[in-house]
């Protein structure tokens, strides 16, 4: 028994889960040395409203509100369940195309930008075509397809400079974004999309539904009721295991990863390794634009087209989703639904105290910097163990020789 | 024109800045891509610290009485705040780049995310609302210099010159330039500025002549968000009505352009920082911009988009990288954490 609990914790993906535990507990506990510095400093929050605060940072998911006597109450919360798997399937899309391009040795910031390609395409797509003259389910398909198709092009950019003249994706995906954020405001203002029925609201484009387009909701909206849930996440979660297949089992994914593994060798091995790059951009942005594709499509959501100051969240919460997962398309699924959380326990916190939901950004942004340096943690976690003894010692080294 | 100058120059200027605070750090090994997130956090604290500094009415009298040299020092002393808790704000890039040897680039997004996460989250709660902005009064009122202040009538003409550059501007833009300027001068003419490029070049020649390479990337970083911060307050003070609400609208970013459009060099970078900021001013407020003074909106009426002056920046620094590329030369040893045993 003790044995195979030493194998497995030598085992590196124990490590990396370990390593991504720890980061999330030290982004909490941060959040939660935060929100107590605040209480004790200000009058009006106190120590109270701290220890609620940070409960709700931890538990916010199953929150259920105040009961009578004012106490915070915990339970199984149906609608935050539901809406955490809404506002996890663009995270899941952005997390898995930086994940993608991440296995291909691409750092991809510009996931924004994709998701604001997808988005533009979709609306476009979903509001132009007459529901009166062809079905609303072909209308959703297309402007799903368009959505992904958007993201890809715009992927392919960065990808294309990387792989031709060999520009930091970087810096190429940086720049896309902000190209992006401008293009998709100027076509939304030329565009006659701009909701002008209802008037009390300006800058937003109409609703899908405004042309009767909307995902399905496939049974969820019973499962959780009063939740915005829909088929969306499924398709996440298929995408997600669709990658992962074609990353751990076919040709391509191996190409791919030995392009990232050294872009080189992998050329000195036979490998095509520019068009690997351009594909794995590609299709990195065709999941991010399959993110905001799905979530604009849902219906209820609504797009604030004047954006070209601002980059959606989306787009860079998919890092930290990837980081946490340590780029393993499966796990993106789990860490996606983590992020959802927190921003659900972010509500909570704004709904039931005197603090506000940017407190979760914080815990993300401290995850995210501490997954920077996740080596050194996993390196420590290794260390702390006893070194081995000669005999065991032995026998990994048997090990290794067998394997190979 | 005088306006079309006037107002470049207030884009331009943090721009310049920022810009400079990413050759430090780059220079000395370090990719510094939170500078957007630091000039997030530089614009909160040197408003903030206005606020804290009007509660306490050490300036009132001052204000009261018309006396703007007192006034401009307030301004000189907020961005030495704003630069200080930038400079600490950077320190943990610093950390985790240099001591950690952690990957420079997810390093820097997460500081792009901490920043306006923070700033919103203390923003929200110091004043229950989004936006945190002066106590009393504007930027305007407090900080600008007018031409009334300098001894001139009403009707009284300046000059071309004077209207241009003494006229409705604020002391802080020229201060700027004056650091620019002195830390180039101390960046490319001084053995100081030497030994830090060298850190950037090559680390491992540097460590064996004797530069302890962690001290002067530490240095570079603790420069570059000293500037950044500073940068991040003067863009607030000078575009935003000296209010901070976690955002410069992607500033840090279009800086990161200018400096990789200049080369990594201080005079390119100061002639692209101008050339980007008259787009982010023709952007602002083409459709009133009259160059000639002859009545004639020339820019509005050649139908050209605003969002397409907005996104040239950005699309000229993509074409100029994409001809350049063979030519570009980015510091040699920049995004590797320093290793004294790899030679």
């Amino acid at each position: 028994m003790k044995e195979k609990l030493t194998s497995f914790w030598k085992k590196n993906g124990t490590r990396s889960v370990v390593a991504s535990l720890l980061s999330i507990l030290i982004g909490l506990l941060t959040g939660s040395l935060v929100i107590l510095i605040m209480g004790l400093t200000t009058p009006s929050l106190g120590l109270k409203s701290a220890w609620e605060g940070i409960r709700l940072a931890f538990f916010g998911l199953f929150s259920t509100g105040r009961n009578a006597a004012g106490q915070l109450s915990f339970g199984f919360n149906p609608t935050s369940v539901g809406n955490m798997l809404f506002r996890a399937t663009p995270v899941i899309l952005t997390g898995l195309s930086v994940a993608m391009a991440n296995k291909a040795g691409l750092f991809n910031i510009g996931a924004a930008g994709q998701y604001l390609a997808g988005t533009c395409a979709t609306l476009f797509i979903a509001l132009s075509i007459p529901s009166s003259a062809v079905s609303p389910a072909l209308i959703w398909l297309l402007a799903f397809l368009g959505g992904m198709l958007a993201g890809a092009l715009w992927g392919c950019v960065p990808g294309l400079l990387k792989a031709l003249l060999n520009i930091n994706e970087v810096i190429a995906c940086i720049m896309t974004n902000w190209i992006a954020a401008n293009v998709v405001t100027w076509l939304f203002d030329i565009s006659n999309l701009k909701n002008v029925a209802e008037s009390t609201k300006s800058g937003y484009i109409y609703k899908t539904t405004f042309n009767n387009v909307a995902t399905s909701k496939l049974g969820l909206d019973k499962l959780f009721p009063g939740s915005q849930v829909n088929g969306g996440i499924l398709v996440a979660i298929v995408l997600a295991v669709v990658v992962y297949i074609i990353m751990s089992r076919t040709t391509f994914g191996y190409e791919l990863k030995a392009c990232g593994a050294n872009r080189h060798a992998a050329r000195y091995a036979g490998i095509r390794d520019k068009r690997n790059i351009v594909l794995s951009m590609a299709i990195a942005g065709a999941l991010a634009g399959a993110g905001g594709s799905l979530y604009y499509l849902a219906g209820n959501t609504e797009f604030f087209w004047n954006t070209y100051q601002s980059l959606p969240a989306a787009g860079f919460n998919g890092i930290a989703v990837a980081l946490l997962a340590v780029n393993n398309p499966l796990g993106v699924i789990f860490t996606g639904c983590f992020m959802s959380m927190l921003n659900i326990a972010g509500l909570q916190i704004k709904n039931l105290t005197g603090y506000n939901e940017y407190i979760t950004d914080v815990i993300i942004a401290v995850i995210v910097y501490l997954s920077a340096f996740s080596l050194i943690i996993k390196l420590w976690l290794g260390e702390r163990k006893k070194k081995p003894t000669p005999a065991e010692a032995k026998t990994t080294e048997e090990k290794k020789e067998a394997q190979k | 024109m005088s306006f079309l100058i006037r107002q470049t120059l207030i884009y331009a200027v943090p721009l310049m800045i920022v810009a400079l605070a990413g050759i430090f750090s780059e220079r000395s090994g370090i990719i510094n891509l939170a500078l957007e997130g630091i000039m997030i956090f530089g614009a909160f604290v040197g408003v903030l610290f206005v606020r804290i500094v009007q509660q306490a009415g050490w300036f009132n009298a001052a204000y009261q009485n018309g006396n703007w040299i007192a006034l401009q020092g307030f301004v000189l002393l907020t961005m030495l705040v704003a630069a200080i808790l930038g400079s600490l704000f950077s320190l943990l890039l610093a950390f985790a780049a240099i001591n950690l040897k952690a990957d420079q680039t997810i390093g820097g997004t997460a500081l792009n995310m901490l920043a306006p996460a923070l700033v919103l989250f203390l923003i929200r709660i110091l004043v229950n609302q989004n936006t945190l902005q002066m106590e009393t009064g504007g930027a305007a009122g407090w900080f600008m210099v007018k031409k009334s202040m300098l001894g001139y009538a009403k009707d009284q003409s300046m000059g071309f010159l004077g209207s241009t550059f003494l006229d409705k501007v604020y002391f802080a833009t020229y201060f700027c330039l004056l650091v620019f300027l002195v830390l180039s001068v101390i960046l490319y003419k001084t053995r100081f500025g030497l030994r830090m490029r060298s850190c950037g070049e090559n680390p491992q020649a540097a460590a064996s002549l004797g530069i302890n390479v962690l001290k002067m990337r530490y240095t570079g970083v603790c420069i570059s968000g000293a500037l950044a911060g500073m940068g991040g307050y003067v863009y607030a003070l000078t575009t935003a009505n000296c209010s901070a609400n976690g955002d410069v609208a992607g500033f840090g970013f279009l800086a990161l352009a200018v400096m990789i459009f200049g080369n990594w060099k201080p005079l390119n970078v100061a002639l692209g920082a101008l050339l980007f900021g008259l787009f982010k001013c023709v952007a602002a407020s083409f459709s009133t911009l009259d160059i000639n003074g002859d009545g004639v909106f020339a820019l509005a009426e050649a139908g050209i988009s605003t969002h397409f002056y907005r996104l040239l920046p950005y699309l000229i620094t993509l074409i100029v990288l994409a001809f350049t590329s063979k030519s570009s030369r980015a510091p040699k040893a920049e995004g590797i954490p320093y290793d004294k045993s790899t030679r």
